[in-house]
């Protein structure tokens, strides 16, 4: 079953990016060298940037149509979102940070899912500190949480491991594969890393200079032996 | 030497009230301004920075007299108040607010907008993916990422207000009980003979506000700055 449908047209500068792809429940992986236009591809998913031309669809809704000038603000898309930089709210600490996108949809708490969550990232002792407090691989997984604890329809992560040095990196991988099989959630996972594409990843769609390249299974992967692309 | 008279008194209340109200009032329009100057390009915005700015560079004189003839009995915007709200500003102390407020307002607008200018808007676009709308990504994340400059402007502006001298005196004159604040007080005192002994009790309580403003000041941007550093 097609989850996102996604065709769309984005002039940047020199830079031209034309994608169509479909994503079904699982991982797909948005899979590409550095500059293929990944991040911006995302950001349109998310609503955060507004393509030019094209249609995307989420669940059999419409969350971005050019022709029909329908353009849903992110907000209201409810697309999680885990950034490379995970983009902790510094004046806030982990729990209300978690704690986020509850309080802005204005459901009422829900404890045993707040700390189903917090004890799958394995953040439950974490609670109280500032993000300013927390490692690298820590902030990465309360970014996660935040972004599962609004119930997001899909869950869009941006080289989350990209900041991270390798040892955190094997940190967070086994979380991000508890989640895929635990919590079902589809996800789209931009990387440039075959390793972690090959861990996780249900589908890949491999993009260079701005356009999919091939879609398909991991057997897609099989001729980078190389550990990046770039 | 500290049995101060009722005028005393009265003056330091007045010069308090006037500096707090002066300071509550133009909070709001100045992170309005500062939001506007920060984020937004539009038409006449140099013409609004400029005009933001005016009262720092004015003679004070000139300032007040032109809250006169905008404000006062026979103004156009005075009569307006006048006549629709029963608002008088002409020889009240709320003119002397207003006054306080013009005065202070562009030492509020500068480390406000700063403050916005610096805050990270990829913290806002994280929080829009939250389900926030504009206004609480505003009022949750933006504003409390601002609060360090907003206490700076709050706590410039309010010295300001305190202060202010040149554009109150032309504006609303020196009516004890009314407009005479503490700066207006010490003047008095020094134009009348034997006045000497008053004026220096004025001047023992303009320095000690001065410094009770100070302390509260680093202590609150102190909270402020650990809230984020700190644990």
């Amino acid at each position: 079953m097609t989850v996102l449908a996604v065709d769309v047209e984005k002039q940047l500068g020199a830079f031209k990016l034309t994608v169509n792809f479909r994503a079904a429940g699982g991982i797909t992986a948005l899979f590409g060298p550095s500059g293929a236009g990944k991040t911006s591809l995302v950001n349109m998913i998310a609503g955060l940037l507004t393509p030019d031309r094209g249609r995307i669809t989420l669940d059999d809704t419409v969350v971005f149509d050019a022709a029909q000038r329908i353009d849903v603000p992110p907000h209201r898309r409810r697309i999680g979102y885990v950034f490379q930089e995970g983009r902790l709210f510094p004046h806030l600490s982990v729990r209300q940070n978690l704690d986020y996108g509850r309080r802005m949809s204005g459901r009422p708490r829900d404890g045993s899912e707040f700390e189903r969550i917090a004890a799958l990232l394995g953040i439950t002792h974490l609670l109280n500190r500032r993000p300013r407090m927390l490692s690298g691989g820590e902030r990465q997984r309360v970014a996660i949480g935040r972004a599962l604890l609004m119930r997001p329809r899909l869950l869009l992560l941006d080289e989350p491991l990209a900041s991270l040095d390798s040892g955190h990196k094997g940190e967070i991988l086994p979380y991000l594969v508890r989640l895929r099989d635990e919590a079902a959630i589809p996800m789209v996972y931009v990387s440039h890393t075959a390793t972690e594409v090959r861990r996780l990843a249900t589908t890949v769609v491999r993009l260079d200079q701005g356009r999919v390249a091939e879609t398909g299974g991991l057997e897609l992967l099989a001729g980078t032996e190389l550990e990046a692309l770039d | 030497m500290f049995d101060l008279s009722v005028a005393e008194w009265t003056a330091l209340e007045l010069s308090l009230r006037i500096a707090v109200v002066a300071t509550a009032w133009a909070l709001p329009f100045a992170v309005a301004v500062g939001w506007l100057l920060a984020r937004k390009s539009f038409w006449g915005k140099t013409i609004l920075d400029g005009l933001v700015h005016l009262p720092l560079v004015l003679p004070p004189v000139v300032t007040g007299y032109l809250l006169l003839i905008w404000f006062g009995r026979k103004g156009p915007i005075g009569v307006f108040l006048h006549d629709y709200f029963g608002i008088v500003f002409a020889f009240r102390w709320t003119g002397a607010a207003l006054a306080a407020a013009v005065m202070g307002f562009p030492l509020m607008v500068r480390p406000i907008r700063l403050a916005l200018e610096s805050i990270d808007r990829r913290l806002e676009d994280a929080a829009a993916t939250l389900g926030a709308s504009s206004i609480l990504v505003f009022f949750t994340i933006t504003l409390p990422l601002a609060l360090p400059g907003i206490i700076a402007g709050v706590l410039l502006c309010f010295a300001r207000a305190l202060g202010e001298f040149g554009a109150t005196i032309t504006f609303v004159s020196n009516i004890p009980g009314e407009t005479q604040t503490i700066s207006a007080a010490i003047y008095t005192f020094l134009q009348i003979p034997d006045g000497d002994a008053a004026a220096a009790r004025m001047v023992v309580i303009a320095i000690v506000l001065a410094l009770v403003a100070l302390v509260g000041a680093e202590w609150l941007s102190r909270r402020a700055t650990t809230r984020f550093h700190g644990g």
